[in-house]
């Protein structure tokens, strides 16, 4: 079980974590955030591993990832 | 719930005003884990460039200093001999570090000044928007070498992690890439062994990341990312340079 | 060190000065005629507990001190002419970021590479703010060796005072000739640098450090360049410098600086032999100008003489204090020529006589 969290406001939607997840779980929304970007977000947190490759790629430091202890 | 990846304490709250896909900001994190896991807040001073990561000032969290552009290794030439037990880096693009400020960086290299440098190389100039860097790979049209960089007509790309490996001075130079996870856990690592050589005080330690612009190149964040794997790597082969 | 009276070379009396001032980091490259500053720091700085780095080039030097000022050290760096044109981006950055640190010109003949011979040819550089931006830069003026030891020591206080980069400029006679010095006792002043980067933590007590000069936001660097504007405006009320001589009763005076400025009381004094009421006024600070006593005294002389090393700086601002008062006569040797007393005399004669 994991967690991840996007400060969507602060997403570029550069689309680096949407290539860097390993089990294609991150999309970039249709919605345009703040600053005029598609935000990314996770399709499905349930299949989520709280790998953090996307965590890893991600150049605005947006994404937060969390796992059950 | 344990929180297993967020942004470093050693970046302040302020967001990245770089391009969507630019890798400075996967740089700016990897410097920032390091500094976080290896140091204490008051143990660090920084110093900006001239170029895209002028505002670097704003984003590490830790006393800083911004040089004028080139100048960044001598500034931190004059802050560390006043503070040496301070850990003292410089953050510089290739304008900044591979043209302008080059006799700066030769000569902290030959002194052996114990900092660590981050050097990024895009190949470009990004801030003034998108002429030719020193580091221009033969081919690649450019705001100021509209028809591609020939040798001929606008000179080589010059590899400065290979040159300064020639001097005595620097105790580790290598380098690395971030255009993929395998590449970007890889140099954290190195950057890590970089400041080691600082806080065993050793020489000066450096580490250049092969990083990209999309913007000025012209491609999407993925193809620039392919481009450094592709293009890149081959006239930049990373790896430690020298390491004593 | 002995302190009593000692033969000293300017510029090794302008280095000692500065170690006795509290200097501790100097950075600085070879040039004739002031080598003898980095030799002597070579030298000197190790046995005080202090840091000497012969730079790779000018600009390094001067953005060394930017890294050691700005770490709150007391620092400083010394050339001559050409080597001051290289060092004027860092000045610039320096001013911006207001860092307190002390710059020595020992001036030489120019443009170019000039000569090697004393010149004043660099007063434009120095009291303009030589590099780019709204920026000016307290300048002493010493025309002895005594008196550059002196100003030396005042220079780093003035520049603490103020965080703002100082200047020596001497002429290449003032850095290499010989004369007796006695070493004044330094009383350091109390300075509180809690602005400089010395390592910060959140709760420490103090603003995170950032030392910088670039404000993207017009109206913030506006507001900047209006606060340095204030300073200067302290700085010319407070550290104005002047010395007067025969000036009560004169009725031409001779405006000059440096080792000019000994050349011309020799000619003063030599006309008031000859019955002519002549005056000098010298500036020690070029920049702030000491130009309200020159306007003051302009108002009841009959003429103003001013001598330079140089085709004629300075005597903007004399003509600028003067403001049409009485006439403003101008004479110069240059290229490292130095002007004689005896052909300021004859200047000074021939105003008298209306020629």
């Amino acid at each position: 079980m994991a967690k991840i969290s996007f400060d969507t406001d602060a997403c570029k939607g550069c689309g680096l974590c949407v290539q860097a997840c390993p089990r294609k779980l991150i999309q970039l929304s249709t919605h345009i955030n703040k600053k005029g970007y598609n935000a990314a977000y996770c399709t499905d947190e349930e299949k989520c591993v709280a790998c953090g490759m996307c965590y890893q790629m991600c150049p605005d430091c947006v994404i937060r990832v969390e796992r059950q202890a | 719930m344990a929180t297993v990846f967020e942004r470093p304490k050693f970046l302040t709250d302020t967001p990245f005003h770089y391009c969507p896909g630019c890798t400075h900001g996967i740089i700016h994190r990897l410097v920032a884990e390091v500094l976080s896991e290896k140091f204490r807040q008051e143990d660090v001073i920084g110093v900006a460039p001239v170029g895209c990561a002028v505002f670097a000032y704003n984003y590490f969290n830790c006393d800083m200093y911004e040089a004028a552009h080139g100048r960044a290794p001598a500034v931190a030439t004059g802050a560390k001999r006043v503070h040496p037990d301070k850990i003292v880096f410089t953050y510089q693009g290739d304008g900044d570090l591979a043209s302008i400020g080059t006799a700066e960086i030769v000569h902290a290299a030959t002194r052996g000044e114990k900092i660590t440098v981050i050097f990024i190389n895009n190949g470009i100039y990004g801030m003034t928007g998108g002429q030719m860097a020193p580091t221009t790979l033969i081919g690649e049209k450019t705001t100021t070498s509209p028809y591609g960089r020939t040798a001929e007509r606008n000179g080589n790309p010059i590899r400065i992690s290979e040159m300064l490996a020639t001097l005595d001075g620097p105790s580790f130079i290598a380098r690395v890439s971030v255009h993929d996870v395998k590449n970007v856990l890889n140099a954290k690592k190195v950057i890590a062994k970089a400041f080691e050589h600082q806080a065993e005080g050793k020489g000066l330690s450096l580490v250049e990341v092969l990083s990209t612009c999309p913007t000025n190149w012209g491609r999407s964040p993925q193809e620039a990312m392919k481009f450094v794997a592709e293009r890149m790597i081959p006239e930049y082969p990373l790896g430690i340079f020298k390491e004593v | 060190m002995n302190m009593n009276r000692q033969m000293m070379k300017g510029n090794e009396a302008i280095a000692e000065a500065a170690v006795q001032a509290g200097c501790r980091y100097y950075f600085g490259y070879p040039i004739t005629p002031q080598s003898e500053i980095p030799e002597y720091m070579s030298k000197r700085l190790p046995e005080v507990g202090g840091t000497f780095i012969q730079a790779e080039s000018e600009i390094a030097a001067i953005n060394m001190v930017y890294g050691a000022a700005g770490a709150g050290a007391r620092s400083m760096t010394s050339s001559s002419s050409p080597g001051v044109s290289l060092k004027q981006e860092g000045i610039s950055y320096i001013a911006g970021a207001e860092l307190p640190c002390l710059i020595v010109n020992i001036v030489r003949g120019g443009p170019g590479l000039g000569s090697i011979q004393p010149a004043q040819s660099d007063y434009y550089q120095a009291t303009r703010g030589g590099g780019h931006g709204d920026y000016r830069m307290p300048v002493f003026a010493p025309a002895s060796v005594q008196e550059a030891v002196e100003l030396t020591m005042k220079a780093f206080d003035v520049a603490d005072k103020y965080r703002t980069p100082t200047m020596l400029l001497g002429d290449g006679a003032i850095g290499q000739m010989m004369e007796p010095v006695t070493m004044p006792e330094y009383k350091p002043m109390e300075v509180d640098k809690s602005w400089a980067a010395t390592g910060w933590h959140e709760g420490c007590g103090r603003e995170r450090a950032i030392i910088n000069s670039l404000y993207i936001e017009p109206d913030r660097l506006e507001a900047l360049v209006r606060k340095l504007e204030a300073k200067y405006k302290a700085i010319a009320e407070n550290e104005t410098m002047v010395d007067l001589q025969y000036m009560d009763d004169a009725e031409y005076a001779v405006v000059a600086y440096g080792t000019t400025a000994r050349i011309a009381l020799t000619a003063v004094r030599n006309a008031r032999k000859q019955g002519m009421k002549a005056g000098l006024i010298r500036p020690i600070t070029v920049w702030p100008f000491p130009e309200k006593v020159i306007a003051d005294a302009a108002s009841h002389l009959k003429g103003v003489l001013t001598v330079e090393m140089s085709l004629g700086q300075m005597v903007d601002d004399v003509r600028l204090a003067v403001n049409g008062q009485c006439p403003v006569r101008f004479f110069g040797r240059t290229g490292g020529m130095i002007p004689g007393v005896r052909e300021v005399y004859d200047q000074l004669m021939s105003m008298k006589e209306g020629l």
